[in-house]
């Protein structure tokens, strides 16, 4: 079972799993979404919050309800979730990293070249 | 809708204790409530209360929108599986036939599954059984009855993780093809906290927090860094608990963070890990010892 953090209420994070999965494709537009009640048993939860998560992405129009039959990806909804992570990305996590940056003093033009070579990935030279 | 459980300015006190002060609540159907609390805070007797074993010395209990006490009709609706349950001086499979006959809506499917899941002996005297077992029995009966209304009261003495893990997983699956009422009493918080909807807290027989476990959870976090900067950051917020250590410290304080004041945190180097359900129920039953003591 993937492991859920604590602070960010649970039905969020599922939300965001699944958010994650359609943006990785592993969840493809059209496909069918776990019920609730799978959800709740893969991640240990109470049904009601995996109904949240769900609901949360629903009203993002992420996933559309087909009556009778379940969950489904909506069409176009990768690309949404697409566009509104890249307007967070900075925020989420160019800040985080600059604020690091700052406070080993690291200037800009070391991270660009950083980010230009990305060596350091394969336990090459650190700065 | 009817609320499953409500009671009203409940008191129960037995001579010069008071065991429950003033309690009042509702159990919506469908949920799963959790009752925490320390040992002696009244989780006990209110159960006992909720199923017509014992009667408030004040105060108005309803359940299933009836009177519970020798009312057949709602005791046969619920189940109540507590710690340690004394069985009369029966097998097994007996004890379970019994507890067959009582309840209308149970399933000798799930029994026969959980008996097998906890590799009971079914002819063994309940009284010659492991603690463990014994504790198994309560489970499988509490499971099996599908009551509208189940409670379980500290329900696996004896039982090790693999079991209790098997518990929450059986209950869940449960709960998700057989709506129902759960109340599930318990010291483990963090095991069963994403398992709870509602959370209840009891404090020396009063309730301190009747909540969703969704804003329960986030409402704490602990932001620790250098000193200066810690008490910066937590100025004019409501601080539980703080520790210091040389030039650092760690300040726990009880307001969520919004988006702006975590990045202000990250600005500041400060490191924010927020509380678990078990850690915020400490502090909650604390400040609510606090007023006390300042009253």
């Amino acid at each position: 079972m993937p492991a859920l953090d604590d602070g960010t209420p649970l039905f969020v994070q599922i939300a965001e799993q699944l958010a994650d999965d359609v943006v990785d494709g592993v969840l493809p537009e059209g496909a069918r979404v776990p019920s609730t009640n799978e959800l709740a048993a893969f991640y240990r939860i109470n049904p009601a919050t995996a109904a949240k998560g769900i609901n949360l992405l629903v009203d993002d129009a992420v996933l559309e309800k087909r009556r009778g039959i379940g969950m489904f990806v909506a069409d176009g909804a990768r690309e949404q979730l697409r566009a509104s992570r890249r307007k967070r990305f900075a925020e989420q996590y160019l800040d985080p990293m600059l604020a690091e940056a700052a406070r080993l003093g690291i200037d800009t033009d070391t991270l660009v070249s950083l980010i230009r070579d990305p060596s350091w990935h394969n336990g090459g030279s650190r700065p | 809708m009817i609320p499953t459980i409500s009671a009203t300015a409940l008191s129960r006190r037995y001579r010069d204790q008071i065991a429950l002060d003033d309690v009042s609540l509702t159990v919506e159907p469908g949920t799963v409530t959790g009752l925490l609390g320390r040992n002696g805070a009244g989780k006990t007797t209110l159960m006992r209360i909720i199923t017509g074993q014992e009667f408030p010395s004040s105060g108005d209990i309803r359940v299933l929108g009836q009177a519970p006490a020798e009312n057949d009709d709602v005791l046969r609706r619920m189940v109540f599986v507590r710690e340690e349950q004394a069985y009369p001086d029966l097998r097994v499979e007996h004890a379970i036939r019994v507890a067959s006959w009582f309840y209308p809506n149970w399933s000798e499917d799930l029994a026969q599954q959980l008996l097998s899941d906890f590799t009971l002996p079914l002819k063994r005297r309940i009284k010659r059984l492991s603690r463990g077992m014994r504790s198994a029995v309560g489970i499988v009966i509490g499971l099996a009855a599908r009551a509208e209304l189940t409670l379980f009261d500290e329900p696996y003495a004896g039982l090790d993780a693999v079991a209790r893990q098997l518990f929450y997983d059986r209950l869940l699956a449960e709960f998700a093809e057989h709506p129902r009422t759960i109340v599930l009493s318990t010291h483990l918080i963090d095991e069963v906290a994403d398992l709870l909807e509602h959370v209840v807290l009891l404090d020396r027989g009063r309730v301190v927090l009747d909540a969703p476990a969704d804003d329960v959870r986030g409402t704490g976090m602990t932001v620790s860094g250098p000193a200066t900067a810690v008490q910066e950051f937590v100025a004019g917020r409501t601080v539980w608990h703080q520790q210091r250590l040389g030039s650092r410290a760690s300040v726990t304080i009880a307001d969520p963070l919004d988006f702006a004041a975590q990045a202000r945190a990250r600005a500041l180097h400060l490191s924010l890990e927020p509380l678990s359900l078990q850690q915020l129920l400490v502090h909650a039953a604390g400040a609510s010892a606090d007023e006390k003591v300042s009253a």
